[in-house]
């Protein structure tokens, strides 16, 4: 998910100020060291969701540890964020604690030159092999864990499915078999919503679990520019999202409509397939709090049933800068340990849904609603692989648009999948791999 | 010539300064520290593969891989389209606009302010502001053309008209200045080639033919160069409106660099950044000489 996109990019006012209330009472209340107390400051972006959480959590922090105060630092989501961080990082200005993208833009931010190493913290041995290989270089492991893990694939109204009699379908010709009977009833069978570029990119993004049940080597060889977009199995996903296109099967406002705008149509019913992210449904339960148990999830059916798989993308890393030093590290590093240690699993799970299991340890209570059960039946099936920017640094800054193109009928899916190919190759040659 | 050279040297070397040279310091770091270091620093990065964490020489290799973007042609035609479009509407409805506003007109000097108006309000927000009276489906332009019974185009969503759309949003935006320029260079004309005209019969098209035209030729200069360079170099309005999509159709030189900076291709960009200035500078400078050439020969 390079540069971000596919993280939720609206900002709120309220938001924003609520985090700048919250800077100010903190910065009265603020008091020396000499008694003792500590201050330091956790970054964090300032969508209403993510404040919220990190407000909850900051509290039941200093509960257990009065001594320490943590202020809280909003940030800008999206690429604009991903710039701050790194000059703020450059300039030896970052918070003690920020929160960020584990994956490919993790690796961006030069870890074993700017990061304190959290090896020997006593959480590291409850986190997943696939968390750690994200937060990690070969020198060591930097990075807490930040929410729970999300899905990728197709969001669908579960009451539309039982009131038409569907059942999920395992293949690519199944899935539009079921469009053709949804279309037939009326609805829109799947949402699109290039308003917000960042959510075209599900089809190929989300099917890079069925292209890894292929061939578990494509990352690695793609890598190390020996394999392409524009060569099967990868090209699939383009393909599919022009036949989705060419099917007509689209809502009408698709070239203007919202990521909201999408949620809404799933949660009303008006549309039924919405390929997207699971974290959908933390917007869904708070516009439409109804519609959280109709929210169901599948993976984007492969060609042949047998490799269709969930792609799954791994939570944010909790991060120090290793300039932070003496009992500022200290205070940070508590913080980390408890935000990922188990303490505060009941505060992730009352602040925000769990969009998929956790990676710490953490257990998701029993009563998760049917989307999350979904993503879970995945996994306990084995049918789940990791997102591509979780295996591969390679991501072009310009699949948004290439696959806005496809979803536009403005190019083929077979032309935009070579433009991507050539569109990688910026990001190749900045991060110095080799063979490009 | 030699004894020009040697007055000149003398001059330059006893004459009289109005002030101390050291009253220039201040001016001259100010220049050197944001301008002069920027510039050259920003051509060096150009050569660079910087992360902002550290930079390695690379030569220019930044510069080949600028021109490899597969969208960088489609965006360099778009550049052209729309910085030719909005300078050649802005002259010619501007000049129009500028003819009905120096003429006695009921309420010219509202009219005037009505026209100049837009220039006052920032392009972002004029940008998000036409972004929502065009939407397809909520917009408000739509809607008026519906109880016409029209449908009316995706404006901004069609890929065959975003980028003329915009235009005329820049158009619109930019006219007040355009006009303002016409107004003070209609002004200046004298009246009596006007009241000559009329004693001799003339029609008032041969009026504007043959005296307005050519007497607010400077004035057409300055318009020119002005919405020219702008429109060359624009990028803030494109992405207000559609970040230069609907996927590339509406994107220029300077939204192409602006993603590259999105991106972290820091060298990239500011190599990027280096072409649209040679680009701006190769297209302009010839213009201008040639505008000014006319001027003089007047």
């Amino acid at each position: 998910m390079n540069p971000s996109p596919l993280r939720r990019r609206h900002l709120s006012v309220a938001a924003a100020s609520a985090a700048a209330a919250a800077l100010v009472l903190s910065a009265c209340s603020g008091g020396g060291s000499e008694d003792g107390s500590v201050e330091i400051t956790f970054l964090s972006t300032s969508d209403e969701d993510n404040t919220a959480l990190a407000e909850a959590l900051i509290e039941a922090f200093e509960a257990e540890n009065p001594d320490i105060t943590v202020n809280l630092d909003g940030r800008p989501g999206g690429t604009e964020g991903d710039n701050l961080i790194k000059t703020r990082l450059s300039t030896g200005e970052m918070a003690e604690v920020f929160n960020y993208n584990s994956g490919s833009l993790f690796q961006a931010l030069n870890p074993d030159q700017n990061l304190l190493d959290l090896s020997d913290r006593p959480w590291a041995d409850s986190l997943t092999d696939d968390f750690v290989s994200v937060v990690s270089t070969d020198n060591g492991l930097y990075g807490g864990s930040y929410g729970s893990s999300f899905a990728g694939g197709i969001v669908y109204n579960g009451a539309i499915y039982e009131e038409l009699g569907l059942d999920v379908p395992e293949s690519w010709d199944d899935f539009m078999a079921n469009n053709e009977e949804i279309a037939g009833a009326g609805y829109d069978p799947i949402i699109q919503t290039y308003g917000d570029t960042w959510t075209s990119q599900l089809f190929v993004l989300g099917d890079y679990a069925n292209v890894h049940a292929q061939d578990p080597d494509w990352a690695e060889q793609y890598t190390a520019h020996e394999r392409f977009y524009a060569e099967e199995p990868a090209l699939a996903g383009f393909r599919h999202h022009e036949e989705a296109y060419e099917s007509g099967y689209f809502n009408e406002n698709y070239p203007s409509a919202t990521f909201e705008d999408g949620g809404s149509m799933l949660a009303e019913g008006t549309g039924v397939h919405y390929p997207i992210l699971t974290t959908i449904l933390s917007s869904i339960r708070f516009n439409h709090p109804d519609a959280v148990e109709d929210m169901r999830f599948m993976a984007i059916p492969a060609d042949d049933p047998q490799y269709t798989s969930a792609t799954i993308w791994q939570p944010d890393g909790l991060y120090i800068p290793n300039t932070v030093e003496g009992e500022q590290r200290d205070a940070a590093l508590a913080f980390v340990d408890f935000v990922t240690g188990p303490d505060a699993c009941s505060v992730f799970i009352e602040a925000v849904n769990p969009t998929g299991p956790y990676v710490n340890g953490c257990e998701l209570p029993a009563d998760v609603p049917p989307l999350v059960q979904d993503v879970q039946s995945y996994f306990d099936s084995g049918n789940t692989a990791p997102a591509l920017e979780f295996l591969s640094p390679i991501k072009g800054p310009n699949l948004e648009n290439i696959t806005v193109e496809v979803g536009s009928g403005i190019r083929g899916a077979e032309e935009a999948a070579e433009n991507y190919d050539r569109d990688v190759e910026n990001q190749a040659r900045q991060l110095g791999l080799e063979g490009w | 010539m030699r004894a020009g050279r040697a007055r000149k040297v003398r001059t330059l070397g006893t004459a009289r300064h109005a002030y101390p040279l050291w009253f220039y310091l201040p001016a001259a770091v100010l220049f050197l520290v944001f301008f002069a270091i920027p510039t050259f620093a920003s051509f060096y990065f150009s050569l660079t593969r910087w992360t902002l964490f550290d930079q390695e020489f690379i030569g220019l290799e930044n510069y080949i891989q600028f021109f490899r973007e597969p969208q960088l042609y489609q965006s360099f035609i778009n550049t052209l389209i729309y910085g030719f479009v909005t300078s050649g509407l802005k002259v010619v409805i501007g000049l129009a606009l500028a003819v009905l506003l120096t003429s006695a007109l009921v309420g010219r000097n509202y009219l005037r302010s009505v026209i100049f108006f837009p220039v006052l309000v920032s392009t972002i927000g004029v940008g998000i502001m036409f972004k929502a009276l065009l939407d397809p489906f909520d917009g408000v332009v739509n809607g008026a053309l519906e109880t016409l019974g029209i449908t009316g185009p995706g404006w901004l969503t069609d890929p065959d008209l975003a980028l003329l759309t915009i235009a005329g949003i820049d158009v619109w935006k930019g006219l007040g200045i355009a006009c303002l320029i016409y107004i003070a260079g209609l002004v200046a004309i004298p009246q009596e080639y006007y009241e000559a005209a009329r004693v001799d019969g003339a029609s008032k098209w041969a009026v504007f033919k043959s005296i307005t035209l050519p007497l607010v030729k400077p004035a057409t200069g300055t318009v020119i160069i002005l919405s020219l360079i702008g429109g060359l170099r624009s990028f803030d309005l494109i992405w207000a409106t559609t970040g230069g999509g609907p996927g590339f159709s509406s994107d220029v030189i300077g939204s192409v660099i602006y993603k590259q900076y999105q991106a972290g291709f820091y060298g990239l960009s500011t190599a990027g950044n280096v072409v649209l200035f040679l680009v701006v500078t190769a297209i302009m400078v010839p213009i201008s000489l040639m505008l000014n050439k006319r001027e003089i020969e007047q």
